[in-house]
């Protein structure tokens, strides 16, 4: 499998692949402790009974899918020394403080209340516990602050400088952490986080309801997650053009990618719609083009002129049918989103929300649509960034380690065992617990205790905790 | 040029004090996992595992803030030592990660459950021994030419990186067990009693073992330990090993809840105070110091800022989390 391969090469694929698996957990971790602090809210705010037996139910899918989180990212704050060693000494002064705020402001926030929020409820009372949820999910957004930032700045440096020893240092803090490209990210990965939650939720819902439209928990929870579908999908559709704009602007190189613009084209570049980019002959085969859109889209004029990857050296290239197709993976699943919450619209306003086995079927359909649409974003703008690590500054092949090729080998193999052995696990185990539907008296994770003494409204688990003192 | 130095030496501090605090608070946590075997009654299990649950992720952030503080305030040392430490960090990311699961998945199957206590135990078990060989590989040295790493892959497994390895793995099992007599009761907590006699006396051995192996490493040890005038430095160490043994051996004789768990502790903070001294100032033993690795002023002094307002905000919050979770646990009574 690996035979062949140089070491930087492996180090890229154990990056891509370890990656790969981290993103899914927070994406959806960032989603789901929004929601499940919308849940307690409602709870506190209404008493009413569906609303916990909704946070419980989540709750206990929340906590495998982050230690799932939380152990994949160990490997991720490791790996930067492992097998990027060069880059870490050179980018250490930069990205270093952006992440060490990260565990400081964001990981700490979200493993001090994670206790209280999963265990803690009979033992501090509703309103404590509120404000712990609170706490693990403006954590779980901060992070994504701070990692985004530090991305960013790879992907557009801007207030650095570069001393004796070669290494990249701050010249301006601000101009770091926000750098050009850093605001479009951050609004386009919250969105996708809570675009990718909702998406899970409501087919966890229709679900449900396919089989028994009366049930209370499932109803609320479609309802919810098709009013954030409808919502947040145009809103996340119009973002993505907005950054695309940002990257035309900075990266151009990457948009010659995701576009497959090879050529330059002086009167108005076409929008590619589909084809197979041919890198080695620098030409998109058999491609189906829609003429001047692309300038109308990137440009907002018909005959723009635009450059094509035939004014950029050819080492400089990226990978462009990954990042050409990765791209048209998003977008299309993007506006799938988007028919899902027009048409949720539309049966809610006839009053079929509950009863449409169509709307209920394309809703399980598009239940892991989020994710793949997040990896495929991931995979676009991470690969349109080669063949750099810094953009334009340090290249992907003078950032490894300088380990050998078996070494890197042999941990890739050890991750690809173990990941696909735990994963396949947990995403087993949380299935399951997407396939009960939530019931009256829904108890939160179980840790195998009797029945819980303390009752369903926000009443009775403060008297409990008042018993517990 | 003064002010690099002092900057450079407090930051050292904060990775120590980041890298002990995760000893304090993952050890006995990995400990519990490596007694695992030795409690085969599924409510045991359940009673130590509940015992750290609320917990335990919080612990293994210090080790992130360890690699990520080293990164951002030494990142020629994290880009030497991670590469050195190869296999090592590998083998305990992968203990991690199997340990790590554990906590939640063996709550959702009852058919799989005995696969991931197993999980559980060989996790908790890979990871303190690649922790602590990790520690023999830092202070036997590695070699570096041009900014790198210049070894081979497997330079960090010696005899005496293999004693270190064993000697964390004794001592993270003693921490778990006088937190079990801390935390349980009963039959279990008898157990736990009965198995810190055994645990202690292996610990004194490993001290003693790692001791007298470390001088031999390099010169630089010998004289840092050996010389006058710093003897009068050095000498309270062993000294205050010799004193807190005395009250660890008593305090286990009349069975106390509280002081086994927070003596060895105490004897953890000795152990690695002569592991500063031995090596201050060398970041990576005999190649590169504090002070060559250090980030550039403005990076340590933004973080500094950060340090400085977060960290005692960080303890507070965390302490709430064990106060809410205090007292013993009961089998059955559990976190409802």
């Amino acid at each position: 499998m690996v035979e062949g391969w140089d070491a930087v090469t492996l180090a890229r694929a154990q990056f891509a692949f370890t990656m790969s698996f981290h993103i899914i957990f927070p994406a959806f971790s960032i989603g789901l402790a929004s929601y499940l602090a919308v849940l307690e809210a409602l709870w506190l705010w209404t008493g009413r009974e569906v609303f916990i037996n909704l946070f419980h139910y989540w709750l206990k899918i929340f906590a495998v899918a982050f230690g799932m989180g939380v152990v994949s990212g160990i490997v991720m704050s490791y790996q930067f020394g492992t097998n990027w060693s060069a880059f870490s000494d050179k980018t250490g002064p930069v990205i270093g403080p952006l992440m060490a705020y990260e565990v400081l402001t964001a990981f700490f926030l979200e493993a001090g209340f994670l206790g209280v929020m999963l265990f803690g409820l009979n033992r501090v009372g509703p309103r404590l516990h509120f404000l712990a949820t609170l706490m693990v999910a403006i954590g779980t957004l901060i992070s994504a602050f701070w990692i985004l930032s530090s991305n960013s700045w790879m992907q557009t440096p801007t207030g650095y400088a570069i001393n004796a020893s070669g290494q990249f240092v701050a010249a301006d803090w601000l101009k770091v952490i926000f750098n050009p490209s850093f605001p479009y990210r951050l609004v386009h990965m919250v969105l996708a986080a809570y675009l990718t939650t909702a998406l899970v939720v409501g087919a966890v819902g229709a679900y449900h309801l396919l089989r028994d439209q009366h049930l209370a928990g499932p109803r609320v929870m479609f309802s919810m997650a098709m009013w954030m579908a409808t919502f947040v999908a145009p809103i996340q559709i119009l973002a993505g053009d907005q950054h695309g704009l940002n990257t035309l602007e900075h990266q151009p190189v990457k948009i010659m990618a995701m576009e497959g613009h090879f050529q330059s084209h002086k009167d108005g570049a076409p929008l590619i719609l589909f084809g197979w980019p041919n890198q080695t002959a620098g030409r998109v085969d058999y491609a189906v083009e829609i003429p001047k859109l692309g300038s109308v889209i990137l440009k907002h004029s018909p005959t723009a002129p635009m450059d094509g990857l035939d004014t950029v050296p050819r080492e400089n290239w990226p990978p462009v049918p990954i990042t050409f197709w990765s791209f048209r993976i998003m977008v299309g699943l993007g506006f799938l989103m988007m028919g899902l919450g027009l048409l949720s619209a539309w049966m809610r306003w006839r009053g079929q929300l509950y009863s449409s086995r169509f709307l209920h079927a394309f809703a399980m359909l598009m239940g892991p649509a989020g994710f793949i649409a997040v990896l495929a974003g991931w995979i676009t703008t991470e690969t349109g960034r080669q063949p750099f690590t810094v953009y334009g500054l340090l290249r992907t092949a003078d950032s490894a380690s300088p380990l050998a090729a078996p070494a890197v080998g042999s941990s890739l193999l050890a991750f690809v065992i173990v990941y696909f052995a735990v994963f396949t696990a947990g995403v087993i185990y949380l299935l399951r617990l997407m396939a009960a539907p939530p019931h009256p008296g829904e108890p939160g994770p179980p840790r195998d205790v009797p029945a819980r003494a303390a009752g369903i409204t926000p009443a009775a688990a403060a008297a409990a905790a008042e018993g517990a003192r | 040029m003064s002010v690099t130095v002092d900057l450079a030496t407090v930051w050292a501090f904060i990775i120590a004090f980041a890298v002990f605090v995760y000893v304090v608070m993952d050890g006995f946590d990995l400990g519990l996992g490596i007694l695992f075997p030795l409690f085969p009654k599924k409510a045991d299990r359940d009673v130590i595992m509940n015992s750290v649950a609320p917990v335990w992720d919080g612990n293994e952030t210090w080790l992130v803030l360890g690699g990520g503080g080293l990164m951002a305030a030494f990142p020629l040392a994290y880009a030497v030592l991670m590469p050195a430490l190869y296999t090592p960090v590998i083998a305990m990311l992968v203990g991690l990660i199997f340990r790590g699961v554990a906590f939640e998945f063996r709550w959702r199957t009852q058919r799989e459950r005995n696969r991931w206590d197993i999980a559980f135990f060989g996790g908790s078990l890979l990871a303190a021994l690649a922790q602590g060989v990790a520690l023999g590989a830092i202070l036997q040295g590695v070699q570096v030419e041009a900014r790198q790493y210049a070894g081979g892959w497997w330079d960090w497994l010696t005899p005496f990186s293999v004693l270190t390895g064993i000697s964390l793995v004794v001592g993270y099992t003693l921490l778990g067990a006088t937190w079990l007599v801390m935390k349980t009761e009963g039959a279990l907590r008898d157990k736990a009693y009965q198995l810190s006699w055994v645990l202690l006396f292996a610990m004194l051995g490993a001290i003693g073992a790692v001791s007298i192996a470390t001088p031999f490493l390099s010169l630089q040890y010998t004289e840092r330990w050996f010389t006058w005038p710093n003897i009068i430095l050095t000498a309270p160490v062993p000294i205050a090993v010799a004193g807190v043994t005395v009250l660890l051996l008593r305090s286990l004789a009349n069975k106390y809840d509280y002081q086994p768990f927070f003596l060895t502790l105490v004897l953890f903070f000795l152990s690695y105070a002569g592991l500063g001294i031995s090596m201050y100032p060398y970041i990576v033993p005999q190649s590169i110091t504090i002070w060559e690795a250090a980030s550039p002023a403005n990076s340590q002094i933004f973080m500094l800022v950060g340090v400085a307002i977060l960290i005692p905000l960080i303890l507070a919050y965390t302490g709430w989390s064990y106060w809410v979770f205090r007292g013993k646990v009961r089998p059955g009574s559990g976190y409802h």
